[in-house]
């Protein structure tokens, strides 16, 4: 085999694996995408997170505007204390509200800013003092399952003076269209 | 009578264990001996780079036909059988995100090293037999030419580079093969395909882990195949014997690597 064509050839085998690594990189994984400018840091206390995660999306109007660095525990008040870093492009009022939402009924947990009315802007490791915890699924479904039973429960005890009052009911009394009579 | 002849039997067998058990030490002694000398030797594959170039023809380049193929079945099986069990569960759009992570995390790297093991390290191994049987690794000795620097090294370097390279190539065309039977055949929406393995797909924790991975199982294949050559009985059926056990052993040292890279790399 002649020495240029193997090196021809070679020079190929590479030039391919270095496009499918680039393919891979760009198209296939978040190289692109989780790019953020300068940032600058605010923290924001929450009673409960969720599963929210460091380096999930940080979005305002559904666009993303940063990452969570850090999700600590805070022993003395038992809050979860999260920061996140901010794009420095973009600034928010002090008065702005921090929630964490869940993408889909299933997805991903992230924090969204609601921008509030004030004049100041938010600086770097400024405190959010306005936050909604996150949605626990199973809270909620055991809320509207109890609110449920105590709904069905009170029914059934209606149902069952109303029979007993129709059994002790004299004979002669008189039962109109619309249930029994009052008196 | 009995019993001395019980002992006897006893002995024999424990011996037998015995004698299998230190020759699998020494060769495993023999093998990372090798590989310390390659190790060593190893500046004259770069300072005459045309002969690692030359083996990376051979082992890497002439490898791509089976490698573009099979990673292209191999994703293709993988949309319509993620597809088939997704769909149950109503989000046939994670088909991308299924098909990436499993090529790039796993099928990626580890079916490329089983194919390269077939392909290249038979290849490796046979040469080097034939060359041992031959004598040609003692003439080399006789001129005074090391055989492991001039032999050994360029083969090693040259599987090394060229198994991840394989295994990118694998895992990007793998994709592909994925995207043609999920977007066009079946109807999976495009941008979902893309952005939802985007979204999910970690360059870091994904590509970059599959990357070491590859160059890991590089390193253990190609190695195998050079000290199974280097070691084998200078006969017809000593090399055809060398180069079973280079398939056998590379497969199963990739599979038990697999596992233990995986379990370092995935942080639970």
């Amino acid at each position: 085999m002649d020495r240029t064509t193997i090196d021809l050839w070679v020079g190929i085998f590479v030039a391919l694996g270095v496009a499918a690594l680039l393919g891979l990189a760009m198209k296939v994984g978040n190289l692109t995408s989780s790019k953020i400018g300068p940032t600058y840091s605010v923290s924001a206390a929450f009673e409960n997170v969720g599963s929210l995660k460091p380096n999930a999306p940080v979005k305002s109007a559904g666009v993303v505007v940063g990452r969570v660095d850090s999700i600590v525990f805070d022993a003395k008040k038992y809050e979860a204390l999260v920061t996140i870093k901010i794009d420095k492009r973009y600034a928010f009022p002090k008065d702005t509200f921090a929630n964490i939402y869940t993408a889909g009924l299933l997805g991903e947990q992230y924090v969204g800013l609601e921008a509030g009315g004030e004049d100041d802007a938010l600086k770097n490791g400024d405190k959010i003092s306005q936050t909604q915890d996150a949605i626990v699924l199973e809270k909620m479904i055991s809320q509207f399952l109890f609110s449920k039973a105590s709904e069905s429960k009170s029914d059934n005890k209606d149902a069952d003076t109303a029979s007993k009052s129709a059994d002790t009911k004299p004979t002669g009394a008189k039962s109109t269209e619309l249930g029994d009579a009052p008196f | 009578m009995i019993k001395s002849k019980l002992l006897n039997s006893l002995t024999r067998t424990l011996r037998g264990i015995g004698s299998r058990m230190t020759e699998r030490v020494w060769r495993l002694g023999a093998g990372a001996r090798l590989f310390f000398l390659t190790l060593v030797y190893s500046g004259e594959s770069f300072k005459r780079f045309h002969l690692t170039l030359r083996e990376i023809y051979f082992t890497g380049v002439m490898s791509l036909l089976i490698i573009v193929v099979s990673a292209f079945f191999v994703g293709m099986v993988l949309a319509l059988q993620g597809y088939n069990t997704l769909q149950k569960y109503g989000s046939s759009e994670a088909i991308g995100v299924l098909v990436a992570l499993s090529l790039v995390r796993e099928l990626g790297p580890v079916v490329t090293a089983l194919l390269f093991a077939g392909r290249a390290g038979t290849a490796i191994t046979a040469e080097i037999g034939l060359m041992k049987t031959t004598e040609q690794l003692s003439a080399m000795e006789m001129m005074a030419v090391n055989p492991i620097a001039r032999v050994i090294a360029p083969r090693f370097w040259a599987g090394v580079i060229s198994m991840p390279i394989l295994a990118t190539l694998f895992s990007m065309v793998g994709i592909l093969g994925g995207y043609i039977v999920a977007v066009p055949l079946i109807g999976v929406d495009d941008g979902a395909f893309w952005s939802q393995m985007q979204a999910n797909v970690d360059f870091r924790l994904d590509i970059v882990n599959g990357l070491i991975k590859s160059i890991v199982f590089g390193v253990a294949c190609t190695m195998i195949a050079l000290f199974e050559g280097f070691d084998a009985p200078p006969t017809a059926e000593g090399v055809s014997r060398a180069t079973t056990r280079t398939v056998v052993i590379s497969s199963l040292t990739v599979l038990a690597l697999d596992f233990v890279l995986t379990s370092f790399m995935l942080v639970i």
